[in-house]
């Protein structure tokens, strides 16, 4: 496109992310302040993923990006054709065709590759953020690796709940050293994060933090020895392709009480409905 | 063999002298009182003493389990806060500086535990639930936040999250202030009883002298940053030597 650089942002720009990202998987985990930009969407859009994209992006590239796992969204849409337009690269909603994914809320059914790098949309990388108002403290806590706070929150879910309620957001462990947010996708995604041959990498526009799990990487989500982890999930098939592994939302059909669960993963639904006719 | 001992403590705040010449010692199992009126370096003294703020000159040493000695201020920051969640506690006088208002009693009490790698439920609610009763908190308020309980409750709940990973040094800064007379004579009862039992050691800082003879095994008497007299409690305070206390025993009212 005319007057713009290629992928909107100036190279200066991109290199200064490159290097943040190259500290973030060196570091998995570690939070890596960077100099957001202001980008032409409103903060809580996605505007630290569409930088981390906008600096690792090829002309070679094939760019899918997903909302709440959602190819048809307007957020989905309006990022994915604002890539075409400013960077010229082929765009697709296949998620095997892909060589960046960027995402909000989801992680893609269908099992990456070592080829394919995904990027998360991040509102608050901190995960102590509502446990400890204070930076430099919770900064102090992730150099001392002292992490009982976190334990502290799961604690009082099963006091006052009977389980661990926190489902999206699940704070994890990267490589057993750093506690991490793994942004708001559903507590369900949190096992593919285990070892994913894919680089995910995480870019959080408004708080300036970049951070990153290099392929393969132990991602282990925190729990109690006898109140282990548990992915929750809609106890329905999905209403259209009716696959029963997959993440499910829920959809009211009418003002009577009916609903319908579908797959949240259009491109997978769709997938399926394919293959079966 | 002393457990904590600081040599030669000198501390200046601009052109207050907070601490001069200080030289402390405390032994295993043993509770020792600092007194001395407001602004006499007593808290200072104790929070050079338990790392919390670098002095100007002297040393801080302290005697780890298996017999190794520390300089507290030379000690790497991770030692130093481990050696705070573990080995040693703190007491403060406003419980709400120590203890989480927004998380339950119970949580309260687990913190150390999970801070120090506990992992089971079942345990940590255990623990916090025996240490609810040790302090002689309803078992029932398990679950109840901070801020539905009172001021001796408080306290009380202060010292179950403290002594829940059997420290064997806790600090304690006027940990009766600001609590009504009988609360007072149940909280001391006690710490005095807890602190038996547990063994700990304890550096205890009050300007209440009748605090100190009911608790204390020594004292040490502070004016304007120096120890000017110490020695067993009831030593001390039945026979002052020193003019200052003299007057600290002398001004106590008698009921």
């Amino acid at each position: 496109m005319k007057g713009y650089n290629f992928a909107y942002l100036d190279e200066q720009t991109k290199r200064m992310i490159r290097r943040g990202l190259l500290k973030a998987v060196a570091v998995p985990g570690h939070q890596v302040p960077f100099g957001s930009r202001e980008m032409p969407l409103p903060y809580g859009w996605g505007t630290g993923g569409i930088q981390v994209t906008a600096s690792i992006l090829g002309a070679e590239d094939v760019l899918k990006v997903i909302d709440q796992g959602a190819d048809d969204t307007t957020n989905a849409v309006s990022i994915r054709r604002f890539f075409a337009r400013t960077a010229g690269v082929r765009t697709t909603t296949a998620t095997a065709e892909a060589t960046v994914i960027q995402t909000r809320h989801r992680i893609p059914e269908k099992q990456l590759r070592e080829d394919q790098i995904i990027v998360y949309q991040v509102p608050q990388p901190e995960p102590l953020y509502r446990l400890e108002p204070s930076r430099v403290e919770t900064q102090r806590m992730h150099g001392l690796a002292d992490y009982g706070l976190m334990h502290v929150k799961l604690y009082e879910d099963i006091a006052r709940f009977g389980q661990i309620s926190i489902s999206y957001d699940y704070p994890v462990m990267v490589n057993e050293r750093y506690l991490m947010s793994p942004s708001p996708i559903p507590a369900f995604d949190n096992p593919k994060m285990d070892m994913m041959p894919a680089l995910q990498l995480f870019g959080a526009g408004r708080e300036k933090r970049i951070y990153a799990i290099p392929p393969w990487t132990r991602v282990r989500s925190l729990d109690f020895v006898d109140h282990p982890f548990r992915a929750i999930n809609a106890p329905h098939p999905c209403g259209v392709c009716g696959a029963t592994d997959s993440y499910l939302d829920e959809i009211v059909t009418d003002d009577r009480g009916g609903r319908l669960f579908v797959c949240s993963d259009t491109d997978h639904c769709a997938e399926r409905r394919e293959a079966a006719t | 063999m002393t457990l904590l001992s600081g040599r030669g403590l000198n501390l200046d705040f601009g052109g207050i002298t907070a601490l001069a010449d200080v030289d402390v010692d405390l032994w295993p199992g043993e509770m020792l009182a600092i007194v001395g009126e407001s602004g006499s370096g007593k808290t200072t003294l104790l929070n050079v003493l338990s790392g919390r703020l670098a002095p100007d000159a002297g040393v801080v040493w302290y005697r780890d389990p298996n017999d190794h000695r520390h300089d507290v201020h030379a000690m790497p920051a991770p030692a130093l806060r481990t050696l705070h969640r573990s080995d040693w506690g703190f007491v403060h006088q406003d419980p709400r500086q120590n203890l989480r208002m927004a998380v339950s009693a119970g949580g309260n009490v687990g913190e150390r535990l999970m801070a120090q790698g506990a992992r089971h439920y079942g345990d940590i609610r255990g623990a916090a639930l025996d240490w609810l009763a040790q302090v002689e908190i309803d078992a029932n308020r398990i679950d109840d936040l901070p801020r539905t309980f009172s001021g001796g409750m408080l306290q009380r709940l202060q010292i179950a999250r403290t002594l829940v990973t059997h420290p064997r040094l806790v600090f304690m800064d006027e940990p009766t202030g600001g609590l009504d007379v009988s609360v007072q004579a149940r909280l001391l009862d006690l710490i005095r009883s807890l602190v038996a039992r547990l063994r700990i050691a304890v550096v205890l800082v009050t300007h209440d002298i009748a605090v100190a003879r009911l608790l204390a095994h020594r004292i040490a008497v502070m004016q304007r940053g120096r120890i000017v007299e110490t020695g067993l409690t009831d030593q001390v305070l039945d026979d002052p030597r020193h003019p200052y206390t003299q007057l600290l025993v002398s001004s106590v009212l008698s009921a």
